[in-house]
């Protein structure tokens, strides 16, 4: 019994830090399954009425569609302003290139309590109220250091002697960075878009600061929250989840048959 | 799209090519014309700015001072792209997100060749690849790598095709079939090569003309027979095969024949191999041209006696003996191993001879 014990002590941990991890989504994922009405927190009966009627809730899918706009649009700038100062600093040698390696590193480590709270204090001061296009700006800024963390480090292992191949073998500097250099580099772009996607998708303390009186999938559940929150929400977030763990499966089973053409 | 490959043919021609990394000279005042149609190799050890050479000439890099001409096109400050010259960059630097087919279609396609497939088609068929075409890079092994490099370069055909250590990161048998390959293409397509390496064994194989470099500059130029028979500076003697190098005294040298003093012993040689006008010289002679025999044994013209053998290495082909003179230098003899060899063991007394015509005199100082 003992020795059964010892031998399977680390299975047994990794199960229980699984289950540790996960508890709160099952959660989640059970109660979006409940017959609760508008308050999900004692148990009342197994319903699909939830999963048929997502938008069933006041002003949720308003909320949900704000975050998506919201998302997208700052995805897509974040995307493209952070891979432009990655290349910039994973390829360019320039005055002051060491200190805007540590500026760009700041926002991620500065409170985002703090960054909401000045970020409102400028806008009352530059008298700009506050809504979704605030909320956009804000979001921009925290993404653009996660992008550029994620882009610099696909550029780094970039090999600069394919770029000198391709302008050996007639590439111009624009066909160079279109056939060679941008294909490389696309996973890391990739990846940095999800990544910040799911921050601005995700955030609630700076979006409540500077987010006025729009609404998003956060905020409208901690507002909810006060009186319940509508099981409506377990739905969205269930399917959230349930979307990003399709995205990484399919990822690792296109990525494994690559691999076995490969030998 | 400019396009130079119809216009610029004809020789290489560098011309007081100057490269400075800030207080670093990597190429020094360098002239040298290379014939169209030759295998041409740069030789040198790390360090001694060939790489930084055939990068001017391929264009990412540019002279600080001097020109480049191809015939009678000036491309000194020419774009990579728009010269009619290719690279096979050392660790091949293939295009890993593009199959091999489209790794060879690359440049014909960037000078908007609508219809590749035939020209690709052939050129893997020359570098017996052609099976390979829908595969990534990195499921090639080394050899095969290589090769694809090759036939990415030479498939534009350019009129010029520069080699950058191709096959550095090759094991040794793969390395010689390679080098008899790439010997086979250039002959084949009749393209110029230039071929940069700090491997003396490749370069003497493989190009018609070497460059020797040393320190941003050519210390010797010449066939591979003539640089190793006639090696005009100490560092070439010793860069190319290995050297007895031993201080001398020129007695006379007057007529064909010049005599010079080594520790007492009389050495002659022909004066033509003598390169230094100075009366200290340093003798040289190859350690296969000399003769090992026990003391006191019949000897040739030119003799040396009072050697220990201080070690013997078997080699297969040859056998190599380390010899210590009573100068305590160290002179090193091989012996083919063709049943004459004699029967020397170490700690004997030996006596050293050759013939005359293969001794070479050197300036002592350079």
């Amino acid at each position: 019994m003992s020795r059964w014990f010892s031998r399977n002590l680390i299975r047994i941990y990794a199960v229980l830090a699984l289950i540790y991890l996960f508890i709160p989504v099952g959660y989640t994922m059970a109660f979006s399954f409940n017959d609760a009405g508008k308050r999900n927190i004692n148990w009342q009966g197994f319903t699909l009425d939830n999963w048929k009627n997502p938008c069933g809730a006041p002003d949720i899918c308003v909320a949900l569609g704000n975050s998506l706009k919201i998302g997208f649009l700052s995805t897509l700038v974040a995307t493209i302003l952070g891979t432009m100062i990655a290349f910039a600093l994973g390829r360019y040698k320039f005055r002051g290139r060491s200190s805007t390696n540590l500026l760009i590193f700041l926002p991620m480590a500065t409170p985002e309590i703090v960054m909401g709270a000045s970020l409102l204090a400028m806008f009352v001061n530059l008298n700009v109220n506050t809504g979704f296009w605030t909320t956009v700006i804000a979001h921009i800024m925290f993404c653009i250091s996660f992008v550029v963390v994620t882009v610099k480090a696909r550029v780094a292992s970039l090999d600069p002697k394919l770029e000198e191949a391709a302008r050996d073998l007639y590439a111009n500097e624009y066909q160079t960075f279109r056939r060679v250099t941008f294909p490389l580099v696309l996973p890391g772009i990739a990846a940095a878009a999800l990544l910040a996607f799911s921050l601005s998708f995700d955030d609630f303390i700076i979006t409540n600061f500077n987010s006025g009186t729009i609404t998003t999938f956060p905020k409208f559940v901690w507002i909810s929250s006060i009186r319940g929150v509508p099981a409506q929400a377990n739905v969205i977030g269930t399917a959230m989840f349930l979307i990003a763990l399709f995205i990484v499966i399919a990822g690792q089973l296109i990525g494994s048959a690559k691999a076995k053409r490969k030998s | 799209m400019v396009d130079l490959t119809s216009s610029a043919v004809g020789d290489l021609q560098l011309r007081n090519i100057t490269k400075r990394f800030a207080d670093f000279v990597a190429v020094d005042d360098l002239t040298l014309t290379i014939p169209k149609g030759s295998f041409f190799a740069l030789l040198g050890p790390s360090g001694c700015g060939k790489t930084t050479t055939l990068r001017m000439i391929a264009g990412l890099e540019e002279p600080t001072s001097g020109s480049i001409h191809i015939g009678d096109t000036d491309i000194t400050h020419t774009k990579p792209y728009q010269r009619p010259v290719n690279t096979v960059f050392q660790n091949y630097a293939l295009f890993p997100h593009l199959t091999i087919f489209e790794n060879v279609a690359f440049g014909l396609r960037r000078r908007g060749m609508k219809d590749v497939d035939e020209a690709v088609t052939k050129v893997l068929a020359l570098v017996e690849l052609g099976h390979l075409k829908d595969r990534k890079p990195g499921q090639l092994s080394g050899g095969q790598q290589q090769r694809i490099a090759v036939a990415r370069a030479i498939v534009n055909r350019p009129a010029l095709l520069l080699l950058d250590e191709p096959l550095g990161a090759l094991d040794l048998k793969l390395r010689r079939q390679m080098q008899i390959e790439l010997k086979w293409i250039q002959t084949e397509v009749g393209i110029t090569f230039v071929h940069v390496t700090h491997d003396q064994e490749e370069a003497m194989t493989m190009a018609d003309t070497i460059a020797v470099m040393n320190k941003g500059k050519i210390e010797q130029m010449g066939s591979p027979v003539e640089l190793y028979e006639n090696p005009k500076t100490v560092f070439v003697a010793n860069f190319l095969g290995q050297s007895n190098l031993i201080e001398a005294t020129v007695q006379t040298n007057s007529g064909a024949e010049t005599s010079v003093d080594i520790h007492g012993s009389r050495i002659l040689l022909p004066s033509s191999r003598n390169t230094s006008s100075k009366s200290k010289v340093l003798v040289g002679v190859r350690p296969e041209k000399i003769n090992i025999q026990t003391e006191g044994s019949s000897a040739g013209k030119n003799s040396l006696s009072g050697g220990v053998v201080t070690d013997i290495s078997f080699v297969g082909v040859s056998t190599q003996y380390q010899v210590e003179m009573p100068w305590k230098q160290e002179i090193m003899v091989f012996e083919q191993n063709d049943g004459g060899a004699p029967n020397i063991r170490k700690g004997d007394q030996v006596t050293l001879s050759w013939e005359p015509h293969f001794t070479f005199a050197l300036d002592s100082e350079s």
